[in-house]
């Protein structure tokens, strides 16, 4: 009946998506480090005849907010008025987390807590005083585990009461006299604006100003009572009230933590001890370069068992439907169109799921920090704050989220050319393309030319960051300022969910964009009636002998040309367009031999053409993210002018230099 | 890069917190950051008066990690040169 919208806030990586996902049963990215979460997500559930919906908002040290993802929760909080907020609390790190409970709490709106991680907390012999707590800050506290889901009831049984029990009034931090009579004036002339009164709680909009609040000072800008906010603000140091304001907020709750908390006995420390070895001076570096060189490997020699049992599966398939389907036309369709197309991705899915089961380890366990904390000198030097590195690493599944996750960087510059590089980390779709031309054209050495591959985009990135830098973006890099989460051992469940979760999307896309590509490119490769399936004469040939001059400099024929145009909606349909001309269907051969037969396609051909499908134009999904986190088309559109002028550029050069190193292959 | 390499700030003394030796206790006297950063600071418990133990330092001699609060948290020597700080006696 009655929708009561509760709000899940609270500091970066204390479970707030680990308990939205067991409230409502969805399945939003989880992850072991500050920042996962970038946008606010909906879901639904039905209690006792209400409706309930929560919303997971991005994690936030305050609600001054800093960066992009932070602004999201603010705004959330302050703008969209939820019903209830509940604060998920770390209750190992009670201190930090309790600041934020003394900002949300000035906003008078309904707050619960949910005591969070109190596994963790109790592992180390600590224990919290729930009622204690909740009646020193008259607020409800429930203990939570959510990982197991644990106290999920008793939580929205807190929230739904504290919604209904407004108006409310909460208890607030007292600033002392001189802060409190400071406040007492500016509200005195807040008041006279009725508007502002009607949208934001004064006392809390006072506190803020006295603060210096950028955005405090924005909503006030605009008010008839701007000029005389401005004459009391303007005798004053802001810094110093904030320093007072903040070190009250600490004070009550130093005040309050003794009477609530009992340290356990700091039991010996895993995280410290892991540590202190992946991050040491001499082992730290070589850990990380071992442990992507290992996920590399991973990735291909356990992976290919599979993959050739997938292809021998393929191969049976079209043979068979060749031989049970009537008309000519229709065997084609399906031999080459669908399995040659959809089946030529379809072949590296153990590659994609070894690849996200690595990165997904990444995350969970904690040490993507760490290597934001390794890598960051190396960022600074590119101009870039460490943080710029996770965005990265997130790129190897997919440039998509790797450039949402640049939200959490705080200068907008930084987060510009974060976003701007993102498309050169070499994303998953972009394997297959690897795979199948570096497995047909370099035998052992594929290996080798895949890791140069991924080397060659990271330089680029790296490159490119530099030259945005000293150019269009220029400017000092932002602070880098990093919790560092402890370490976390991933459940196996857990892991190979995320992988499932991420992978089922590649498999999605092979039944849907992938597919709907080998579709449109078989009708052209058919067309017009009559021309043999494939050749230079059907409308396939005539697309693409209209784009050869444009790449045949870099050896390119129109095979290829067609592909790489299809190739613009998702980096995968180079190689189901490739297998759809190729006509593999038929024979049962794999892609890759048909490649290796074709007269035209050398090994250094091979190599430019991977290195252009690595850097041209971003895929479309790609694009229209850019395009939303970057808030204009322009950017878009320079980051597919740039990456095809880099494209052809770098892979003509690859294309003339390689002869000389393959023996003029 | 190493801090040691500087004459180790004594007891008592004024310094900044990318001074302090790796093991050192020492408590926040001031934060000369403004503007956001010094709101971010404040949230993360940089906070005049608290306690911070410089941990690690990366393998590249920047950042380096402390404890602040009873959390983890790793800053640019370029922001922690912005805290002052007070060893405290051992
Ligand atoms: N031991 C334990 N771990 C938990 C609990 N809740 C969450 N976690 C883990 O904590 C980590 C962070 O969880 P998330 O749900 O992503 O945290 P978040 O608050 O959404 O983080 P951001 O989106 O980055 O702000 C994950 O590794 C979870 O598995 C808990 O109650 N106990
Ligand atoms: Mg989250």
């Amino acid at each position: 009946m009655i929708g009561i919208r509760i709000a899940l806030a609270g500091n970066p990586n204390v479970g707030k998506t680990t308990l939205f996902n067991a409230l409502t049963g969805s399945r939003q990215h989880v992850g072991n480090w500050p920042g996962v979460t970038v946008e606010k997500k909906t879901g639904r559930i039905n209690r006792n005849g209400h409706t309930i919906e929560v919303i997971d908002l991005p994690g936030t040290y305050s609600l001054t907010a800093y960066s992009a993802d932070e602004v999201v929760a603010r705004d959330y909080i302050l703008e969209e008025k939820p019903d209830v907020v509940v604060q998920v609390v770390d209750a190992t790190h009670l201190e930090r987390n309790l600041y934020l409970t003394t900002q949300i709490t000035e906003l008078e709106v309904p707050v619960v807590i949910a005591l969070n991680m109190v596994d963790e907390a109790e592992a180390t012999g600590c224990t919290i005083d729930r009622e204690r707590l909740s009646s020193l800050l008259e607020i409800p506290v429930v203990r939570t585990v959510g990982t197991r889901g644990e106290g999920l009831d008793d939580l929205l049984d807190a929230a739904v009461r504290e919604a209904k029990t407004s108006p409310h009034h909460e208890h607030i931090v007292g600033y002392g006299n001189e802060i409190e009579a400071m406040i007492a004036s500016l509200v005195g002339v807040l008041a006279a604006d009725k508007d502002l009164g009607d949208r934001y709680p004064l006392r809390w909009l006072a506190a803020r100003l006295l603060e210096g609040d950028e955005n405090a000072l924005a909503k006030v800008k605009e008010s008839p009572v701007s000029s005389r906010v401005q004459d009391i603000l303007s005798g004053t140091d802001l810094d110093e009230y904030e320093a007072a304001m903040a070190d009250r907020r600490y004070d009550v709750i130093a005040a309050v933590l003794p009477q609530v908390r009992t340290a356990g006995a700091r039991s010996m420390n895993v995280s410290e001890m892991i540590d202190r070895v992946v991050t040491d001076r001499y082992l730290g570096i070589p850990i990380f370069l071992a442990l992507m060189w290992g996920a590399f490997e991973l990735t291909f020699v356990v992976a290919a068992p599979f993959v050739a049992l997938i292809e021998a599966g393929l191969a049976w398939l079209s043979a068979a439907v060749a031989g049970w389907l009537g008309p000519a036309w229709l065997a084609s369709l399906v031999g080459d169109g669908i399995i040659g197309g959809v089946g030529s991705v379809l072949v590296f899915v153990p590659n994609i799921f070894i690849l996200f089961l690595f990165l997904s380890f990444l995350e969970d366990t904690g040490y993507l920090a760490r290597a934001a904390f390794i890598m960051d000198r190396l960022m600074y030097a590119i101009g870039l704050p460490g943080k710029a590195f996770i965005p990265m690493l997130i790129g190897f599944g997919c440039n998509v989220p790797g450039i949402m996750a640049a939200r959490t960087i705080e200068g907008e510059k930084d987060r510009l050319i974060t976003i701007l590089v993102n498309p050169f980390i070499s994303c998953s779709a972009r394997l297959p393309v690897y795979i199948l031309f570096a497995g047909a054209f370099f035998g052992a050495a594929a290996g080798a030319v895949v890791f140069f591959l991924y080397v060659l985009g990271i330089s680029t990135a790296i490159g490119s960051a530099k030259l945005f830098r000293h150019t269009i973006l220029p400017g000092e890099s932002s602070p880098f300022i990093m919790e560092m989460p402890p370490y976390r051992l991933p459940t196996v469940g857990t892991s190979l969910l995320h992988t499932w979760s991420r992978g089922a999307m590649y498999v999605r896309k092979a039944g849907t964009i992938i597919l709907a590509g080998a579709l449109v490119v078989w009708c052209l490769a058919s067309f017009p009636f009559g021309v043999e399936y494939g050749s230079s004469e059907s409308l396939a040939g005539s697309l693409g002998r209209l784009l050869e001059p444009l790449v045949a400099p870099l050896g390119f024929d129109w095979k290829i040309a067609v592909a790489l145009l299809f190739g613009l909606v998702a980096k995968e349909v180079v190689v189901g367009s490739l297998g759809v001309l190729y006509g593999t269907g038929e024979e049962g051969d794999a892609l890759s031999t048909a490649l290796l037969a074709d007269p035209g396609l050398s090994a250094a051909t091979a190599l430019a053409l991977m290195v252009f499908v690595l850097l041209y134009a971003p895929c479309l999904a790609t694009i229209a993210t850019i395009r939303k986190e970057a808030g204009s088309w322009r950017w878009a559109g320079f980051s597919v002018a740039y990456g095809l002028v880099l494209a052809w550029t770098l892979s003509l050069i690859v294309g003339r230099i390689a002869p000389f190193f393959l023996g003029g292959a | 890069m190493e801090p040691s390499d500087r004459t180790a700030p004594r007891g008592g003394a004024v310094t900044t917190l990318d001074r302090i030796d790796l093991g050192c206790r020492c408590r926040v006297v001031g934060i000369r950051a403004s503007g956001a950063l010094r709101k971010r600071l404040f949230a993360m418990g940089m906070v005049p008066g608290a306690d911070v133990e410089a941990i690690r330092v990366a393998p590249l001699g920047d950042p380096v990690e402390y404890r602040v609060k009873g959390y983890a948290l790793s800053m640019r020597r370029a922001e922690a040169g912005l805290i002052e700080v007070v060893l405290e006696e051992e």
